[in-house]
């Protein structure tokens, strides 16, 4: 029915694009969508406005979340008290942060990287196998592998208990997916002539993961090494389930018991722009790297942000 | 034909790296996800089939499955269907919840995503980096700025008393607001709703972007030139081209949502909004009951296993693909 109603509309589409003197359009069908870019200017508002208006009320003078009372470091030095600078657990908070960022990213790449060289280039059933369960730990919800890892440090390993430790092996299981997922598949659009040449050049098995494939998959690593250490910056979930006391509780958890608890208040606020800071200096950081280090390949600014982004 | 040549000529390169090389490369990786993601489900399910011990509430895992003891398992099936039994209410809420949520940051999500990655031009990059930006700010910073927006005095109380929209938002019947100023952090379902779609459509709009970005502009001019409309070529071309974006973008972010508790501990705190989530994570810190907390992970993860394979699979075959 509808074919057939559309048809003659169809052929004077046609008929007209047929003579290229009348391809002049009568109506432009290339005008610019303005519901569309509103739309997104309204989503773009909602996404950033309450945030942008979360840091400046961690620059008020007063203890209010919705009165502006001027400008003040206060909640973030002044305060001899509740100040991040002078509030153990709120200092505590953001050097356990730092601190799991590092660690994670320390080892969860080295280990994800070597994992996606060998899985790739190994193949065969047992290979695929351990990728599937590579790519299983990047989807199952975080609570259910927590609860796994909360039982596994308080029945099977009680040695190692609750803590840092606790929280860092299951940062890494966690976000180790992030650098075997990149690598996999930058290593998809190498493609295999270099190793190929170096091995008829004469290099060893380990000269030629060191000399050749390491250097090639450089803007890979960096990449994931951005996306590890931000996403545990970010993590909430494992490190709220794993911590065990005010000196293991980084920023987010911190953060949120605070809030939960009925404490909260604009020195919250200032921990979470310092997150923010943290946040946006490493996203600096990943993408000038990023780009400096693919400087002679095809693609551009946005294929670097969306690559230092995880997709 | 292309294998034999491969193999042909891997005969007179001995020195290629040899498949033995490639297993040890990868086999820390391999431990450690042995030791570390598989041994502690194992562990679940240890602590899942063991009992509580009476005096001190703590659980006691059973290592051996023959002796797997069903105490745990009809605790939480009490729970479900007993007398006093909590769960159903909240299983229906949190399918609800999270079905409402993920359905509202698709149409919002999409949307932006095709404006962004077709009709920007030469603001692409601008409009890339505003919809990116909230992916780095953390969530519990995210949280918060709405915490502080939704107050009783907070800016959107006072923004929609300024525009007179307080009498109409009172008069919806499905969103039982009351009278302003609104209580929106009083336990509101709306609140917990859209709290979940403002903390995990980041996610969402950058699969969708990526996905539309994609797509050969060439198709799309295709589907004009033979005479579709805009709606038409729309919907029967990009639509259908952006139907594996929007599933794994609905993936990622209804997977992570059916595990949250944080989000409407935040934004309610009351029992009127508690999700799965919730009953997991409280069970857990409730000496006595962890092992129905341990039951409901594995429930949940049971649920959530035919997903997670098509996603490995889906995933799978686009980097075979993308290998070709």
């Amino acid at each position: 029915m509808t074919a057939t109603t559309t048809q003659p509309a169809a052929r004077a589409g046609l008929a007209a694009r047929a003579r290229p003197r009348l391809r002049a359009p009568l109506r432009n069908p290339w005008r610019r969508p303005v519901f569309l870019e509103a739309f997104t200017w309204l989503y773009l508002i909602w996404s950033l406005v309450p945030v942008a208006l979360a840091v400046l009320f961690s620059f008020n003078r007063g203890k209010s979340q919705s009165v502006w009372q001027g400008f003040s470091w206060h909640w973030y030095i002044h305060d001899q008290v509740n100040s991040v600078w002078w509030n153990p657990n709120l200092h505590a908070a953001v050097v356990q942060t730092l601190r799991l960022s590092a660690y994670t990213t320390l080892i969860a790449v080295p280990l994800g990287v070597a994992f996606a060289l060998g899985i790739n280039r190994w193949r065969g059933r047992t290979a695929s196998t351990f990728n599937f369960l590579m790519i299983v730990s990047f989807v199952i919800p975080e609570l259910i592998f927590g609860v796994a890892m909360f039982f596994m440090f308080t029945a099977l390993l009680k040695g190692i208990g609750l803590g840092t430790l606790a929280e860092t092996l299951a940062l890494v299981t966690w976000n180790v997916s992030w650098p075997a997922i990149i690598v996999q598949a930058r290593l998809a659009t190498i493609g295999r002539q270099y190793e190929e040449a170096a091995a008829d050049l004469g290099a060893s098995s380990w000269q030629i993961v060191r000399r050749v494939m390491v250097p090639l998959l450089t803007p890979a690593i960096f990449a994931s090494a951005v996306l590890v250490f931000s996403s545990v910056i970010d993590d909430f979930v494992l490190v709220d389930l794993l911590n065990s006391n005010a000196g293991n509780t980084p920023m987010s958890v911190y953060i949120y018991s605070q809030q939960h608890g009925g404490n909260g208040g604009p020195a919250l606020n200032a921990l979470g722009t310092i997150m923010l800071a943290m946040s946006l200096v490493l996203v600096l950081i990943g993408y000038a790297g990023y780009r400096w280090m693919t400087r002679g390949e095809r693609g551009d600014g946005r294929a670097a942000l969306t690559t230092i982004a995880g997709a | 034909m292309a294998a034999q040549a491969r193999d042909g000529t891997r005969a007179r390169r001995p020195r290629e790296p040899h498949r033995l090389f490639w297993a040890a490369v990868a086999a820390p990786g391999i431990l450690w996800l042995c030791v570390l993601f598989i041994v502690p489900f194992y562990v679940i399910l240890a602590i899942a089939g063991g009992y509580v011990n009476q005096v001190f509430g703590y659980p006691v895992a059973v290592w051996d499955p023959l002796r797997w003891s069903p105490a745990n398992f009809s605790a939480a099936w009490h729970d479900v269907a007993g007398t006093g039994a909590f769960v159903l209410p909240i299983l229906g809420r949190t399918a609800w919840y999270v079905a409402a949520a993920s359905a509202l940051s698709l149409l919002i999500a999409y949307p932006a995503a095709y404006f962004v990655a077709r009709f920007a031009g030469r603001r692409k990059g601008f409009f890339l980096v505003l919809l990116i930006a909230p992916f780095w700010v953390s969530y519990m910073m995210r949280m918060l700025a709405w915490i502080g927006l939704l107050s009783t005095d907070g800016y959107l109380n006072k923004a929609l008393a300024f525009l007179h929209l307080d009498g109409l938002l009172t008069a919806l019947p499905l969103l039982h607001l009351g009278k302003p100023p609104f209580d929106w952090l009083g336990g509101l379902s709306v609140t917990v709703i859209l709290g979940l779609v403002y903390g995990y459509i980041p996610y969402l709009i950058l699969v969708l972007y990526a996905g539309l970005d994609r797509i050969d502009p060439a198709l799309i001019e295709a589907g004009r030139d033979l005479g579709l409309g805009r709606l038409r070529t729309f919907l029967r071309v990009t639509l259908p081209l952006s139907r594996q974006p929007i599933v794994t973008g609905m993936l990622i972010t209804v997977l992570p949502m059916l595990g949250d508790y944080f989000t409407n501990e935040l934004l309610s705190g009351t029992t009127g909004t508690t999700m799965i989530g919730n009953v997991i994570d409280e069970q857990l810190n409730t000496p006595g009951l962890q092992g129905q907390g341990a039951i409901f992970s594995l429930l949940l993860l049971l649920v959530l296993v035919p997903p997670m394979i098509w996603y490995v699979a889906s995933t799978n075959r686009a980097s075979r693909e993308a290998s070709q």
